[in-house]
């Protein structure tokens, strides 16, 4: 996979991975990808293609899960990270930020970006003007610092997740599903807010998305995954343009464009299930 | 003041003092149950470990209490590092079921260590705590209970700061929250376990030399470590505050119904009874009277 250009080697590298999950269920089955640094790259598919999967077997949280890799490579940074414990990742600047927020629910919002600062052993007052600075960005949760995270609304709790995982001041973000369950106009928000850390901060992100249309919008680069495969990749702008991407996965296109993408979807799920 | 209300005072006081005992025991438990979803059955039996240590230390070897409770906690603290490495830290994914039979394994390996070395006969435990009866106006207190109360209150509350005010403390809230979020931010689980386990060793050990002092060091300080059980029946699992009060209702309500309910019924009330009160709570809030509100996800 070479179509990417640049001459530095790229932050993360994943070569051919295969994951087993409870020693028999093959889940990714050979993906390769790889993310630049400072890029934002899309990871693209519909339900159960992988795409959870592929993040957390970067980021090391496979292991709670049962999970494994069985097969290829994984280098971040240079170093081979695939059988190095979660919270050393951490350490070394990859965040994941998982799906459906996980936001510690009975600590309040400023007490879960405390605990986002704990892979970099700082002082409290260290981390108070970190979190002063997480404010800037999310506005928001600092109306919300007292309350408790479980009952803030789902676009506060993605903020607080993404918030927390700033707090350890990472260098790379694998950020899972961030429009999953909100209006558009958020997730609108919420990628504005990524394009900014990218930009300002040099944060570089993997981005799992089923939003198809929006992730485009604000990625370099996309891969799209099927049934633990890569089937497509490009720069956001060729994914875009692709006639399979506009009718499988942007719905637009012919009058038919909605039931064909149904059935895309019908058809997908009885692959997965001959699988 | 009436006498009988005076002697009504006298029976709650005394029974709020063990009450903070139970507290605290069962303190010991929460933390482990909040940090790692595990219901450490093996509380009670390092209750007595910890008492058959100091004890045999002093009356074999003749070490100084100011050195043996500092030694016994220190092994407490190698005891946790220990049982996360050997039991915990292999066993980590499965279902909460084997984690809680394990501690049942371990609950029998630390008494058949601890009678291994020490021998089974019991011990006397007395590090200099006053036995002397007080009178505060017309009302009999034990000035041992007095002590031992005010040690495990200062202990409750030392606690209670921790997990809402320390770094620690709030890592330890995370991990009962998420145990995935919380390492996907970094937390080594293995650290926090360490930690937990640590804390009920220590509890252990205040609660080996209180209630050693008490009863001698004897395998009954099994049964009234398991007081806690009520307790927690009654607080619920996952609460600080729960744990706390409920131990002080438990104690309350268990030297009340001695009194004035054993008479009536026959005597031998304070070991079931604690249990009687937990279940009637329980029917009403089966997640404990203080049991951390389960939050809907939006
Ligand atoms: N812990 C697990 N144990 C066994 N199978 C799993 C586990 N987690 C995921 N799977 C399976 O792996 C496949 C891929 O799941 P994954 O969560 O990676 O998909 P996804 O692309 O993130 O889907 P979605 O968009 O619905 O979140 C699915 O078939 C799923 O059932
Ligand atoms: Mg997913």
């Amino acid at each position: 996979m070479a179509e990417q250009t640049g001459e530095a080697a790229p932050l993360l590298d994943m070569q051919n991975v295969e994951v087993v999950y409870n020693h028999v269920v093959l889940v990714l089955k050979g993906v390769s990808l790889h993310v630049r640094e400072g890029d934002i790259v899309a990871l693209l598919g519909g339900n159960g293609a992988g795409k959870s999967t592929t993040l957390k077997c970067i980021s090391g949280l496979l292991t709670g899960e049962r999970g494994e890799i069985t097969r290829g490579s994984l280098t971040y940074d240079g170093e081979d990270i695939s059988h190095m414990p979660a919270p050393a990742r951490v350490e070394r600047g990859l965040s994941h930020v998982m799906e459906g927020r996980r936001v510690f629910e009975h600590l309040s919002v400023e007490e879960n970006l405390m605990v986002g600062s704990y892979s970099r052993k700082i002082s409290g007052a260290e981390a108070l003007s970190e979190i002063e600075r997480v404010y800037e960005y999310f506005p928001r949760l600092k109306e919300r610092r007292k309350s408790t995270a479980g009952y803030t609304s789902g676009g506060e709790q993605q903020m607080l997740a993404l918030g927390r995982a700033l707090m350890a001041k990472p260098r790379m973000i694998l950020l899972d599903e961030p429009s999953m369950g909100l209006a558009p106009q958020l997730v609108e928000e919420i990628f504005h807010i990524v394009s900014r850390l990218r930009k300002d901060e040099k944060v570089t992100f993997l981005v799992a998305e089923q939003n198809t249309n929006v992730a485009l919008k604000h990625a370099d680069f996309g891969y799209i995954l099927e049934n633990g495969r890569v089937v497509l990749y490009g720069t956001g702008t060729d994914l875009k343009e692709n006639a399979d991407v506009k009718e499988f996965y942007l719905g637009v296109g012919s009058g038919e464009a909605r039931k064909s993408f149904r059935n895309v979807k019908h058809y997908r799920r009885r692959k997965r299930w001959l699988a | 003041m009436p006498i009988e209300l005076s002697f009504f005072l006298e029976v709650l006081v005394g029974g709020l003092l063990a009450g903070m005992m139970y507290s605290l025991v069962a303190l010991g438990f929460v933390l482990i149950f909040k940090a790692s979803g595990i219901f450490n059955f093996a509380q009670a039996a390092m209750v007595l470990f910890a008492a058959m240590f100091i004890a045999g230390m002093h009356q074999r070897y003749g070490v100084p209490f100011w050195l043996a409770i500092p030694l016994t906690i220190v092994l407490m603290i190698g005891v946790a590092w220990i049982i996360e490495r050997v039991v915990l830290r292999p066993l980590v994914n499965q279902e909460p079921i084997i984690m809680f039979m394990s501690t049942i394994g371990i609950f029998f390996a630390l008494i058949g260590f601890a009678e291994m070395i020490w021998g089974s006969r019991s011990r006397s435990l007395d590090i200099g705590i006053p036995q002397d009866p007080i009178f505060v106006g017309d009302m009999l207190f034990q000035s041992y209970d007095l002590v031992a109360g005010g040690i495990a209150l200062v202990l409750v509350l030392l606690l209670a700061l921790f997990a809402q005010r320390t770094r620690m403390g709030r890592v330890l809230r995370a991990v009962a929250d998420d145990h995935q979020a919380a390492q996907a931010v970094g937390i080594r689980l293995s650290t926090v376990w360490v930690v937990v386990w640590s804390i009920a060793g220590f509890v252990a050990v205040v609660a080996g030399v209180v209630w050693g002092g008490n009863l001698g060091v004897q395998p009954v300080m099994v049964d009234v470590a398991f007081k806690a059980l009520p307790v927690l029946l009654l607080g619920g699992l996952t609460s600080i505050h729960g744990a706390i009060i409920a131990g002080l209702i438990i104690g309350a309500g268990e030297s009340l119904a001695e009194v004035y309910l054993g008479p009536i019924i026959g005597g031998g009330i304070d070991n079931w009874f604690a249990y009687v009160i937990a279940m009637a709570f329980m029917v009403y809030r089966p997640e404990g009277m203080f049991g951390e509100k389960i939050i809907e996800r939006i």
